[in-house]
């Protein structure tokens, strides 16, 4: 095997290294999205509590995202790290030991990492069963401790957070507004470094480990080392979201533990789609501004329509799955049904669609069939235009 | 100068089941050596034992004179030893030209960088277009994987053993479930590997291995049952037996 | 001291008669139940309504909290449950966490989200002394239902038709289908069963773990660890992994408040890492 012989021709290895390269390009909805959050900051001022709130929740699903949709690690307890950043930037800030925020801001994401290196050692190996319920019993027993410790304030929560100017400039505002900014700004970095990290060869591997772990080591990859460092990754993120969170609200409490907030990240995730990071951030907008919608419609009993889309979801896909609850949603809404008949209705529907599902999933599959078809003749049309031309 | 590879005693036991039993083999540097048995004799067994992916019950496995029996599956492969599966083992969601340049990129230690772009390597790229070149696997390198005849596949599974660039390759079943028509293009593969690796090949179809091996071991109940060259083993009225028991239940 | 391993025996009993179900779908049919607690759930409020709206007796209400919630078990299991056996672990815990969200508000909405209390009548209050020790009556009966059930649980698996088909298809589904056996609907009763269990868990419970619209998620960690720590190949496994948490459990509130439900939590994670088929189960090759 001569290496020169054996050269394989120039433009063939030009279109590979392209077609390698185009994966990590900018993509013209990418550009329209971000510019859309700039935007955000200056046409929607009265929103900037829930924005931020969104830009938090959508930071922690990109954590999620790193290592359920490139590494596969199924997580129940991922709260654990968002919890344990959030205590630890209120501790930071309250007891004064650093005072300034994007200081504060690190050390949280440095000690989550911490925590999320030496748990991460628990999920190495096992099935996805094993790995929901050891996630699932982390997260319990740092809130059992958060409950229990004295600096964490207990079950009353961590009060008396004062934060200083960030950088020593900017003070928080009334209106959310630095907070906002602050928040996105955050996130846009952790973006960025995340998308580099996908778009990697140490991304591509994950990518190869969630694949197929059998042959990732059978090609000389150190599986474990690679979860590992992705996991402590995560982790970071997670912990400088819930550091966002207290330093945004100046509180803390149990509840960044809570069991729901781990179900809840999962299924934003879920909701936008794994494995291409923008899934947890569009996943965190629909997920805050129907818990917003639903808050208001029937206060406290959101969590049914939530149930509801989970329910739908799982039986009919991801699209039909959500149109559907929606549907449902929607008839009980538009028909002024009260809650009681609106459940009875719900739960009836659900049976019938459960009963009726092999026929259902019959039209959907041919629905998008005929979806893709149209899709593939528009690609064809479009790029002949520029050939054209 | 070591052999290329050696067992000695190796056992391997799942539960009651004795799958691998007191098994001693020595392949030689540059040898083709073909490793046959009747179904269910233990051939992947032993495989598994040798890339890792079991520990075995009792034994010692020695890779070019080092002793690699603890060894982690990865390390193993850092140091020459190289494997495809009887079943695929690829990764469905990435395209032929991913998957060859993950494994030519993570030979040369570039697998964890996080901030470099894949592509952005010439060497890497050269190599993995090169090798998908000698498999005539360029024109669907960026494919899904998953969504490759099955004969592309396999010779996939072959090519990315060979991007580790192996010293010692096991191949288990190349031209397993390939339809005759197809199975010239896996066996040109095998026959065209370069003469310094050393290859130990499982295979069913006696033409191939007769054709292929300089030496081979027959293995039977877990056990290496009778070992010799081809004209040995032709010859041996035990495998005689055993094969042509096989063949009437085949039949 | 012998109150406390009581109180923990009758606890641990009611944990075991609640998590069976669970133990019995995860090992049968590789599928992740987190509503399993909802069903216990379902059956508490049943007895509140049943005694407290109706006006009916307890001992009356237990039998009837344990057919309603097997049926809605049936249905669930017949119209829901059946599409999500074969999907992966993950979408089955989505689902069944779905099932939990629609749940606990729908209690919620319909129950008030206050804590329940179901009318014990006057013979099953109050302790009886037994040789120096304080007995509650309730507990007592707790005691004796779940032990019954125990036994009947156990003669139902070990020594019937329908416990050996359950058997075969809990060892290998495919190889009990070739066998004629109808695993659906082997399946289908058991569910049903499990479901009633629960209910029935969750109506001698109501007084013991306290009903609210909550009582899913938050008792879903215990049948979590009964099952993980039990292992589900067998029934002796998360009977006893049940005794010995309730009464952990009950006696760690007791003798060590401080910390809480840290240990039980501790021990779930270190069983998963280190025996990830359960501490009582046949030992696996790897
Ligand atoms: N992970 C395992 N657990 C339990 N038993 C196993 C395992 N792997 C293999 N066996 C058993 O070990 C024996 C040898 O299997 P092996 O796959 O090595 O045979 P083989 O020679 O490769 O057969 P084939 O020609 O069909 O590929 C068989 O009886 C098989 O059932
Ligand atoms: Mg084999």
């Amino acid at each position: 095997m001569s290496a020169l012989a054996s050269l394989p021709p120039k433009p063939l290895v030009a279109t590979a290294a392209a077609s390698l390269a185009s994966r990590a390009r900018w993509k013209p909805a990418e550009i329209a999205f971000w510019l859309a959050t700039v935007a955000s900051i200056f046409l929607l001022p009265s929103k900037h509590l829930i924005l931020t709130e969104i830009a938090i929740l959508g930071l922690f699903a990109l954590s999620l995202d790193l290592i359920l949709g490139y590494a596969g690690i199924v997580s129940l307890g991922h709260a654990a790290f968002f919890g344990f950043g959030a205590y630890a930037a209120g501790i930071l800030a309250k007891y004064g030991i650093i005072k300034e925020p994007v200081l504060a801001l690190l050390a949280s994401g440095v000690l989550a990492a911490a925590l999320g290196f030496v748990t991460s050692f628990l999920v190495l190996r096992g099935s996805d069963l094993t790995r929901l319920m050891v996630t699932l019993g982390v997260a319990l027993v740092l809130r059992e401790i958060a409950n229990q410790l004295d600096i964490t304030g207990g079950a009353d929560g961590l009060q008396g957070v004062v934060m200083e100017p960030i950088l020593g400039h900017f003070p928080f505002d009334m209106f959310g507004r630095t907070a906002y900014i602050y928040s996105l700004v955050t996130l846009f970095v952790l973006f960025l470094i995340a998308r580099r990290i996908v778009n990697s060869p140490f991304g591509l591997s994950l990518r190869s480990i969630k694949g197929n772990p059998l042959r990732a080591a059978a090609i000389g990859i150190h599986v474990n080392g690679r979860l590992v460092t992705i996991y402590t990754i995560a982790a970071a993120y997670a912990g400088i979201a819930g550091a966002l969170l207290t330093q945004s609200t100046q509180f803390a409490s149990l509840s960044v533990l809570d069991f729901e907030r781990s179900a809840d990240v999962m299924l934003i995730v879920i909701i936008g789609g794994t494995g291409y990071l923008y899934g947890g951030l569009i996943g965190a907008v629909l997920f805050k501004l129907v818990q917003d919608y639903l808050a208001n419609v029937n206060p406290q009993y959101w969590q049914f329509w939530l149930g509801l889309i989970l329910v739908m979801m799982i039986m009919f896909g991801r699209v039909y799955g959500a149109i559907m609850a929606a549907l449902i949603f929607a008839i009980c809404t538009w028909t002024r049904l009260p809650f009681m008949q609106s459940i009875v209705f719900t739960l009836v529907v659900l049976a019938v669609l459960g009963i009726a599902r092999p026929q259902i999933l019959a039209v959907t599959s041919r629905i998008t069939e005929r979806a893709a078809a149209i899709q593939t003749r528009l690609r064809a049309r479009l790029a002949r235009k520029p050939a054209e031309r | 100068m070591a052999p290329a590879l050696q067992t000695q005693g190796l056992v391997k036991q799942f539960g009651g089941i004795i799958a691998t039993n007191d098994v001693t083999l020595t392949v030689e540097k540059g040898a083709r050596h073909a490793l046959i048995g009747p179904n269910g004799a233990g051939k992947t067994t032993v495989i598994n034992l040798l890339t890792g992916v079991l520990r075995p019950t009792a034994g010692r496995i020695v890779l070019e004179g080092r002793d690699i029996t603890d060894l982690e599956a990865y390390k193993r492969v850092g140091l020459g030893l190289a494997r495809t599966f009887q079943i695929n083992q690829l990764f469905a969601d990435l395209t032929p030209l991913e998957t060859i340049g993950l494994a030519v990129s993570e030979r040369m230690q570039l697998g964890r960088q996080w901030w470099r772009l894949p592509g952005s390597k010439p060497v890497v790229i050269e190599e993995s277009v090169d090798i998908l070149n000698r498999f005539g696997l360029t024109d669907a390198m960026n494919e899904r994987t998953a969504t490759l005849p099955y004969g592309k596949q396999r010779l996939l599974e072959i090519a990315l053993a060979i991007a580790c660039r192996p010293n010692v390759l096991l191949l288990d079943e190349p031209a397993a479930g390939v339809p005759e028509a197809e199975r010239h293009g896996i066996l040109d593969a095998v026959a065209a590997l370069p003469s310094d690796v050393t290859v130990l090949l499982i295979e069913h179809d006696m033409d191939i291995v007769f054709s292929f091996a300089d030496r081979i071991s027959v293995l039977v109940n877990g056990e290496l049952f009778v070992e010799g060259t081809p004209e040995e083993v032709a010859q041996d009225p035990r495998v005689k037996a055993v094969y042509l028991g096989e063949e009437a239940h085949d039949a | 001291m012998l109150t406390i391993l009581f109180d923990g025996i009758a606890y641990g009993m009611l944990l075991f008669v609640v998590s069976c179900g669970l133990a019995v779908t995860l090992g049968l049919m590789n599928f992740v139940n987190l509503a399993h607690g909802a069903f216990a759930m379902a059956g508490g409020y049943i007895t509140v309504i049943l005694v407290n709206r109706l006006g009916l007796p307890f001992l009356a209400s237990l039998p009837l909290a344990f057919a309603f919630t097997a049926i809605i078990g049936a249905v669930f299991e017949r119209t829901l449950y059946v599409h999500v056996y074969t999907k992966s672990h993950l979408e089955q815990v989505l689902f069944t966490i779905g099932l939990v969200f629609m749940s606990v508000a729908a209690v919620d909405y319909v129950m008030g989200s206050q804590q329940q209390f179901v009318s014990i009548p006057s013979y099953l209050q109050g302790q009886i002394n037994f040789f120096g020790v304080g007995i509650g009556r309730y507990r007592l009966l707790i005691i004796l239902v779940c032990g019954l059930l125990t036994v009947a649980l156990q003669f139902a698996l070990a020594s019937t038709r329908f416990g050996a088909r359950l058997r075969a298809a809990v060892d290998d589904a495919r190889v009990a289908r070739g066998l004629g056996i109808n695993v659906n609907a082997v399946f289908a009763i058991t569910f049903a069963v499990g479901s009633g269990l629960a209910g029935l868990g969750g109506a001698l419970g109501a007084e013991i773990l306290g009903l609210d619209p909550h009582f899913p998620l938050k008792f879903l960690i215990y049948f979590l660890i009964v099952v993980t720590v039990g292992g589900t190949s067998s029934i002796t496994g998360p009977f006893i992994a049940s005794l010995v948490l309730g009464i952990g459990d009950v006696a760690g509130k007791y003798y060590v408040p401080q910390f809480g439900s840290f240990v039980i939590y501790t021990i779930m994670i270190v069983v998963l890492i280190w025996r990830p088929q359960g501490l009582f189960s046949r030992a696996v090759a790897k």
